[in-house]
């Protein structure tokens, strides 16, 4: 188990293609958070930045068994916390028994 | 487990469906609309509940008895939290508290199979409201394809409601919603469900669910990584991206501008034969000038109504429409907009009409009406017209760049650009003021490639003809009418007048004063009253002024008109249909899509006001240079 050094606020944006991180929480208006969890964006889930569009923005992430693609100004407040590559939770913070 | 099965139902009741109101609740992309269109068919009707821009279809569904029941689709919805409109009115339908509509006795809850440990949230809150309710896992064949499993034995008894794993697509397992509506009713068992708590346990409810119903997802299907690596591809997803656009715009102009100008010949043939077979006076008139006239302005858009929505259906159910707002994204935020209004935007090169119907796919109502709003600016093809007679009347054929690019080419060129600058102008403002959207951002699902399904585009193809035709239908036919009276009265000795001396002349004198500092005498002003039918009257309306047949003497006709304008006054009238909203079904499809007269009449109003203002700057500059 491995981590990286991770600054106290680390974003899906700061993540490169390719990586994965655990979402930790939002900041941001509830409704939009909200609309977020219920396609797959809840603390405790692995997230992967999958593709780059052309243009660089918006980024496509891999999430809970779907593709998303958000701007880079919103991903910018989703704080994760990055995993490092050898590292696999599978669903770990939220599996249960 | 590997075919799709369903749980015992309750007891059968007597020999007919124990429900009236069957209401079809899910999340987008599960194929809830399919499902539907599988039970009713052409049985269905769309309907807006009173005061929400939400819409709703509604069918019956027939038994082999001949028995039905009533099947609402209400919208697709990934949670019940009243904050969305959608959402909304959802719960209250569901609850029984929406005007207009019946609480339905039952719920068939439509979920995607592939994606069980978010949609069983959703059946968590949907079973909470202690109706009757059927589960419906759909997508069973892709489930199956993918490796994945789920025992719907075991997850009926967890949820305490009926569950069925089907296919919408393939119709495996789809008797179990007669089986359903047969039972006897039996209002799920009140279950321990995590209501509107936090979603991380919400979730953990789910996948605890799930996983004791031996829940194993499906991968993704590689092919949809495969292609979108295509798709999406730096360097290649924008060149096919580009190829896609020219496409839509080359169907439209190739297949569509013909369709239409056909059916306006057949259109005017049949008028001919119609004038001849009525004895000649005014029900002769008002059936062929009045009436005909007004129904056939409105067919002539059917055409490049279909067509736009075939290739927008097809590029939204195989999902590369939600690649295509990806990558158009990035430019689309400049304006303020994002990448789903793209395609409704590129639409209204081709027509206004089918543009505004387009943009039901931008989920964000304010979004929405922004790129209502400004779709009008974009060069329509009924300004075409317009522009070509204008400008051979006026503009002088000089090279400016070698043979091909002429002062006339400019012009053509400027004036689109004129449209599409203030169209981003306008949605900067919309966006920094009324139409503010500080809390939504851009998000959007990249659901797997699919193939189309030819069922559910005729259908939806159907249901687009059939809103334009009656909602809008009676709003141009009505205001067709009303122009054919004004040019048709006062009568003199039972005879219709010269239409120098109609009541539409007096409109058209009434306002000169008014556009006279644009350049435009009366008969202008008349040429643009009745252009407010579809822009390209003004052609037909300037021929009957001068007594010249357009259609014969183009030549004549523009001979004509440089008696009426300088061209001071031509480069001001360009500018003006440039910019102004001179189109009555465009108004008329606003106010349906919009449910309020508000913004048709605010959109006219603005248009209009910058049509007005910059027709008056245009005139006084090229004053100054060019008299």
């Amino acid at each position: 188990m491995t981590y990286t050094a991770t600054t106290p606020n680390q974003s899906l944006n700061d993540l490169a293609l390719g990586e994965t991180g655990i979402l930790k929480d939002f900041d941001m208006p509830e409704n939009i958070a909200e609309h977020l969890m219920n396609l797959g964006f809840v603390p405790g889930l692995e997230v992967m930045v999958a593709r780059t569009g052309p243009g660089g923005n918006p980024r496509v992430y891999r999430v809970d068994g779907t593709e998303v693609a958000l701007r880079r100004d919103l991903s910018q407040c989703i704080a994760v916390r990055p995993l490092h590559d050898a590292e696999s939770l599978h669903d770990a913070a939220i599996e249960v028994e | 487990m590997t075919s799709p099965a369903t749980v015992p139902f309750p007891a059968v009741a007597k020999g007919s469906p124990v429900y009236k109101t069957v209401a079809m609740v899910g999340p987008p992309n599960a194929g809830k609309t399919t499902l539907f269109n599988r039970l009713t068919g052409l049985r269905q009707k769309v309907g807006n509940f009173p005061g929400v821009t939400v819409e709703h279809h509604s069918g019956t569904y027939r038994f082999e008895s001949g028995k039905e029941v009533c099947l609402v689709d209400l919208p697709g919805v990934y949670s019940l939290n009243p904050k969305s409109e959608d959402e909304r009115v959802t719960v209250d339908v569901l609850n029984g508290n929406m005007r207009g509509a019946e609480r339905p006795d039952a719920i068939i809850l439509v979920l995607d199979s592939s994606n069980l440990n978010r949609h069983l949230i959703l059946a968590g809150r949907v079973i909470a409201l202690g109706l009757p309710t059927l589960v419906l896992l759909n997508m069973a064949d892709e489930l199956h394809k993918q490796g994945g499993s789920v025992d719907v034995l075991l997850l009926a008894r967890q949820l305490g409601t009926p569950v069925a794993l089907i296919s919408a697509v393939t119709g495996e397992g789809v008797d179990a919603v007669e089986k359903f509506l047969f039972a006897a009713p039996h209002p799920p068992e009140p279950l321990e469900l995590p209501i509107f708590g936090d979603p991380r346990h919400c979730r953990e409810w789910a996948v605890r669910v799930g996983s004791h119903a031996g829940y194993q997802r499906g991968a993704t299907p590689e092919w949809t990584r495969r292609l979108d690596s295509i798709f999406l591809h730096k360097v290649w997803g924008g060149a096919i991206f580009a190829i896609v656009i020219v496409a839509v715009f080359q169907t439209i102009f190739s297949l569509g501008q013909p369709a239409s100008s056909f059916l306006q010949h057949l259109l005017d043939h049949i008028a001919t034969i119609l004038s001849n077979m009525l004895p000649p006076g005014m029900i002769n008139s008002l059936a062929v000038n009045g009436i005909w006239k007004g129904a056939g302005s409105v067919l002539v858009f059917l055409p490049q109504i279909l067509l736009l929505f075939l290739v927008i259906g097809i590029l939204e159910d195989s999902g590369y429409l939600a690649r295509a707002a990806v990558i158009s994204d990035k430019v689309m935020a400049r304006a303020g907009l994002n990448g789903k209004s793209f395609i409704p935007l590129l639409s209204a090169y081709g027509c206004a009409v089918p543009a505004i119907m387009a943009t039901r796919t931008i989920e964000n109502k304010r979004d929405r009406i922004a790129t209502i709003l400004i779709a009008p600016f974009m060069t329509c093809s009924a300004r075409l017209p317009v522009y070509t007679m204008l400008i051979a009347a006026f503009i002088p054929d000089h090279p400016v760049f070698g043979p091909v690019v002429t002062t006339r080419a400019v012009v053509m060129l400027g004036l689109y650009v004129l449209g599409f600058v203030m169209a981003v102008v306008t949605a900067k403002v919309l966006k920094s003021s009324v139409l503010r959207s500080r809390d939504v951002a851009f998000i959007m699902e990249l659901p797997p490639y699919r193939w189309p399904m030819w069922k559910s585009l005729a259908l939806r193809l159907m249901d687009r003809a059939k809103a334009f035709f009656f909602r809008a239908g009676t709003v141009i036919l009505g205001a067709s009418v009303v122009l054919w009276a004004l040019t048709y009265l006062p009568m003199h000795n039972g005879q219709p007048p010269q239409i120098a001396d109609s009541a539409i002349a007096s409109v058209g004198r009434f306002i000169e004063p008014a556009i006279q500092p644009l350049g435009f005498n009366w008969k202008i002003g008349v040429g643009l009253l009745s252009s407010f039918a579809a822009r390209e009257v003004i052609i037909a309306t300037m021929g009957t002024l001068h007594g010249v047949d357009p259609a014969s003497h183009a030549m004549d006709l523009q001979e004509a008109l440089k008696s009426d304008l300088s061209p001071a006054g031509a480069i001001a009238l360009l500018v003006f249909f440039a910019f102004a909203m001179q189109c009555m079904s465009t108004m008329a499809v606003v106010r349906r899509e919009t449910n309020s007269w508000k913004w048709p009449l605010l959109q006219f109003l603005y248009m209009t006001a910058v049509a007005y203002i910059a027709a008056f700057v245009a005139y006084h500059i090229t004053l100054q240079y060019w008299s």
